[in-house]
C-alpha cells in the first residue's frame, strides 16, 4: 500500500474519532440540559457519629407543601430508615440520605435516584412519582455480610 | 566427582529468568482468583455454590470473602504482575539492555513479600473488604501494608523502565525509540501518575488507620483519592494488551503494522488523559461539584479517542495482512489470517470483546445514563470485556508465545489451550449479555442474591431468564479455565526443554507507515516533557477537589461487618 494513502487514511480516522466525541458531548450537554436532571449534591457534611444522636433529624417523612415532601433516611447495615415510606402519583420528594456507619447505597429502581450514601455526608436527592406502584429501594454498595438483604420499599398509590 | 551445577538455562539473557518469575506468579495469582469466579456467576444464576465451596476449602467463609479474593488477585496482582515481567522483558530485549537487574529481583521479592501479606489476612476473613477497600469497611493492616507494597513494587519498575529507556537514548542520541520500547515506557510512565492517589490514599489515611495511629477517616476523600487511581488504572491493565497488539500481533499474524507514529500518539494521549478522569466513577457521590464533574467527563470522552484509533489501527493491520495473503470480501478475508497462532487468535477475540465493551463503557461515562446502571451488574458485565476478556485473554495468549521463548519449554497440548481460549471468549459473552440486561433491571452487583433472607427472598425475580444466561457462562467459563491453567501450568512444570537453536523467538512488528524522518516521532519522544504535563494536568484537575475536602476532615470511625 502506498504511503500517502495510509497517510490519508490515519489523518480521516483521528478526524472521525474526535467528531464522534463531540457528537457524545453535545449529547451529554442535551440530557443535562434537556430533562432537567438532578444532579446529587451534598447537602452538607455531617459527623457521622452524631448521625444517631441529633446530629440529623430523626428518620421520617415531612409534607412541605401541596404534593411535597421531604424524606429524611438514615441508610444502615442492613436496613433503612424508614424501610417503607408512602406517597401518592404526583408526590414530589426530595430525600436526604446518609449512614452512621459504613457507604451504602440508594438505589430506587425505576427512579433516576441512585446515589451513594457515604458517611460523613447528607445526599440530597429528589424526584417526582409519574406511575403507581411499589419501588423497590435497592441497596447498591457493599456495606457487610448482610449486604444482599437491604431493601426497603416506597409504595406509590393512584 | 562429577559437579551437579545445574546448566543456567537464562545465562545468555538473565532478563529472561526474572521476567518468567514475575509471569509464573502472575498466573497464580489469576488461578486462585478466577476460581471464584463461576461461583459468583452462579450466585448471579441463584445458586448458591457457597456452602460446597467451604466443604472444598474451608477457608471460604463467604460470597465477599471470595469476591475480594476475585477482585484483589485479578484486577491488582495479576495484571500488575503480568505487566511488569512483560513489559520488562520486550523492552530490554527490543532496546538489547539488561535493566538493571539487582533491582529487578528487588522489584519482584517486593511483590511477593506484599502479595503474602495481603493474602494471610484476606484468607483469614480479616479484610473482607472487596478490592476497592472504601473505608470505613475496616480491614487488617497487613491487608493495607501488603497492598501497598505491591504497589510499591510497581513503582521501582516504573524507574526500571525510565532508566533503560535513558540510557538507551544516550547510547543512540538523535535516533527514535524503539516502538514497543516507546509503549512500555509510556505505560510506565502513565502508572506513575495514576499510582499517585492509591498511594497518598494508603500511606496517609489507611494503614496509620488501620493501625489505630488515627482515629478515623473521611470517606469522601478516601474514595476520591482511589479514583483518582481507580479509572486510570484500567489502562495500566489496558496498555500492556495494546503492546501486545501493535508490537507482536502483526507479526504473528504474518503482516506489519499500519502505522508506527498513530500508535505512539495512541500512547502518548494516555499519558496525558488517562488520568484527570476519576469523577466519572463519582457521579453518584454526594459533595463532589457538577462543574467538577463535567470537566472529568469531558476529559474521559477524550481518552476514547486513542482507543477509536487503536481499533482501527489493529483491524486495517490484519486486513491489509490478510488480503496479502489472498484474503477476499468485506469480511472473507478474516479467514486468512494465522489462527493457529494462540497470539493471532487470544488478541483478536480480546479486540472483538473490547469493541463489544467499548460501546458498553460509553454509557458509563455519560454522566447522565450513568445513574441508570451505577452499582448493578451492568458495571462487572461491561469490565469483564475490556479486563478479564481483552486484556486477560491477549495476555494469555502472549504467555503461550513468550513461555517457551523464555524457558525453551515447548507449549504442551496446544489444542487444548486454542478450545480454552474460544470457551473463554464465548462464556465471557453469554455473561455480558445476562449481567447487562440484569443490571437494567436493577439487580445490584456485589450482591450474595443467592442467599437471601426469607422476607427478601425473590425480590428479583423478574430476572430470573437472565440468571440462566449466567449459569450457563459459569459453566463454560469453568471449563475454559481448566483447559488453559492445565496447559500453562503444564508447560511450565515439565522438565523438557528444546534445544537452543529450536527455541522460538518473539518477533517484533514491522510498520507499513514507520517512524523514520518523522519530525513528529521527535516531538513525541520527548517523554519527560509529556510526563511532566501529565503531572500538571492531573493536579489542576484534583486539587480544588481534594484541599476542599480535606479543609472539612470528618473522621468517620472503622467497621467490621462481615
Ligand atoms: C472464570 C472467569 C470469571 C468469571 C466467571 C467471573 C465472574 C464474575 C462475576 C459474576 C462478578 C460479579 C460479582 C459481584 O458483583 O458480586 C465478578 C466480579 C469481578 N471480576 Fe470476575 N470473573 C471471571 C474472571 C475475571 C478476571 C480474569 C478478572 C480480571 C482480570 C476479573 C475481574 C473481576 C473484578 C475486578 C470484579 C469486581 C469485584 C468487586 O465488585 O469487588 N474476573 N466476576
Ligand atoms: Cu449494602
Ligand atoms: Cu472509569
Amino acid at each position: 500500500m502506498n504511503k500517502h494513502v495510509i497517510e490519508a487514511y490515519e489523518r480521516g480516522w483521528m478526524l472521525f474519532s474526535l467528531a464522534m466525541i463531540l457528537v457524545f458531548l453535545v449529547f451529554i450537554g442535551y440530557t443535562l440540559s434537556g430533562f432537567a436532571f438532578y444532579v446529587p449534591t451534598a447537602a452538607e457534611r455531617i459527623d457521622p457519629t452524631k448521625v444517631r444522636t441529633g446530629g440529623f433529624p430523626a428518620p421520617h417523612v415531612e409534607k412541605v407543601g401541596p404534593g411535597k415532601y421531604q424524606a429524611y433516611v438514615i441508610a444502615q447495615a442492613f436496613t433503612f430508615l424508614p424501610n417503607e415510606m408512602h406517597f401518592k402519583v404526583g408526590d414530589e420528594v426530595t430525600f436526604y440520605v446518609t449512614s452512621p456507619d459504613v457507604q451504602h447505597g440508594f438505589y430506587v429502581h425505576g427512579t433516576d435516584i441512585n446515589v451513594q450514601v457515604i458517611p460523613g455526608e447528607i445526599a440530597k436527592v429528589k424526584t417526582k412519582f409519574k406511575r403507581p406502584g411499589t419501588y423497590m429501594i435497592i441497596c447498591t454498595e457493599y456495606c457487610g455480610i448482610g449486604h444482599q438483604n437491604m431493601l426497603g420499599k416506597i409504595v406509590v398509590e393512584e | 566427582m562429577a559437579t551437579l551445577a545445574r546448566k543456567d538455562e537464562y545465562a545468555d539473557f538473565p532478563v529472561k529468568k526474572v521476567s518468567l518469575y514475575y509471569i509464573t506468579l502472575a498466573f497464580v495469582a489469576l488461578l486462585i482468583g478466577t476460581l471464584f469466579g463461576p461461583f459468583q456467576a452462579f450466585n448471579y444464576a441463584g445458586v448458591n455454590l457457597y456452602p460446597v465451596l467451604e466443604k472444598l476449602l474451608p477457608f471460604v467463609k463467604s460470597y465477599y470473602q471470595g469476591l475480594t479474593l476475585h477482585g484483589v488477585l485479578n484486577a491488582i496482582v495479576f495484571t500488575q504482575l503480568f505487566a511488569q515481567g512483560a513489559l520488562l522483558y520486550l523492552q530490554s530485549r527490543e532496546m538489547k539492555l539488561l535493566p538493571q537487574m539487582g533491582v529487578a529481583w528487588f522489584s519482584w521479592w517486593l511483590a511477593l513479600i506484599g502479595l503474602v501479606m495481603a493474602a494471610i489476612p484476606l484468607l483469614l476473613n480479616d479484610a473482607t473488604v472487596l478490592y476497592t477497600f472504601y473505608p470505613p469497611l475496616k480491614g487488617h493492616p497487613l491487608f493495607y501494608i501488603g497492598a501497598a507494597l505491591i504497589i510499591v513494587s510497581s513503582l521501582v519498575t516504573v524507574y526500571l523502565s525510565v532508566e533503560l529507556w535513558a540510557r538507551w537514548k544516550r547510547q543512540n542520541p538523535g535516533k527514535p525509540t524503539p516502538l514497543v520500547s516507546y509503549m512500555s515506557v509510556v505505560t510506565w510512565m502513565m502508572w506513575a501518575v495514576a499510582a499517585v492517589g492509591l498511594v497518598v490514599e494508603a500511606v496517609v489515611l489507611l494503614i496509620p488507620w488501620s493501625l489505630g495511629w488515627l482515629k478515623g477517616v473521611d470517606p469522601l476523600l478516601a474514595r476520591t483519592l482511589f479514583w483518582w487511581t481507580g479509572h486510570p488504572i484500567v489502562y495500566f491493565w489496558l496498555l500492556p494488551a495494546y503492546v501486545t497488539w501493535y508490537g507482536l500481533l502483526p507479526k504473528h499474524a504474518g503482516g506489519k503494522l499500519f502505522s508506527d507514529p498513530l500508535a505512539r500518539l495512541v500512547f502518548l494521549a494516555f499519558l496525558i488523559f488517562s488520568s484527570p478522569v476519576g469523577f466519572h466513577h463519582q457521579f453518584a457521590d454526594p459533595g463532589i461539584d457538577p462543574f467538577w464533574k463535567l470537566v472529568h467527563t469531558v476529559l474521559t470522552m477524550m481518552v476514547a479517542v486513542p482507543s477509536l484509533i487503536t481499533a482501527f489501527t489493529i483491524a486495517a493491520s490484519l486486513e491489509i495482512t490478510a488480503r496479502e495473503k489472498g484474503g477476499r470480501g468485506v469480511v472473507g478475508w478474516i479467514t486468512k489470517l494465522n489462527w493457529k497462532d494462540p497470539v493471532v487468535l487470544a488478541s483478536v477475540l480480546g479486540a472483538i470483546a473490547f469493541i463489544v465493551g467499548g460501546a458498553g463503557g460509553i454509557v458509563n461515562a455519560s454522566f447522565t445514563l450513568d445513574y441508570v446502571v451505577h452499582n448493578t451488574t451492568w458495571i462487572p458485565g461491561h469490565f469483564h470485556l475490556p479486563v478479564a476478556t481483552a486484556v486477560t485473554l491477549t495476555h494469555m495468549g502472549l504467555a503461550l508465545a513468550l513461555i517457551p521463548h523464555l524457558t525453551g519449554k515447548p507449549v504442551v497440548r496446544l489444542p487444548l489451550a486454542r478450545a480454552g481460549i474460544v470457551l473463554w471468549f464465548t462464556g465471557m459473552m453469554v455473561m455480558a449479555v445476562g449481567m447487562h440486561t440484569m443490571g437494567l433491571m436493577g439487580v445490584p452487583r456485589r450482591a450474595w442474591i443467592s442467599n437471601m433472607a426469607p422476607n427478601v427472598r425473590g425480590a428479583y425475580s423478574e430476572a430470573a431468564g437472565m440468571m440462566v444466561l449466567n449459569g450457563i457462562a459459569g459453566a463454560i467459563l469453568f471449563v475454559a479455565a481448566v483447559l488453559i491453567f492445565y496447559v500453562l501450568f503444564a508447560t511450565l512444570l515439565q522438565s523438557r526443554r528444546l534445544p537452543p537453536e529450536e527455541r522460538p523467538e518473539v518477533g517484533f512488528s514491522e510498520a507499513l507507515s514507520g517512524p523514520e524522518g518523522r519530525r513528529s516521532v521527535m516531538v513525541m519522544d520527548r517523554l519527560f516533557f509529556w510526563w511532566g504535563l501529565a503531572y500538571v494536568i492531573v493536579l489542576v484537575v484534583y486539587m480544588p477537589t481534594i484541599v476542599r475536602i480535606w479543609s472539612t476532615f470528618v473522621s468517620a470511625p472503622g467497621f467490621r461487618l462481615w
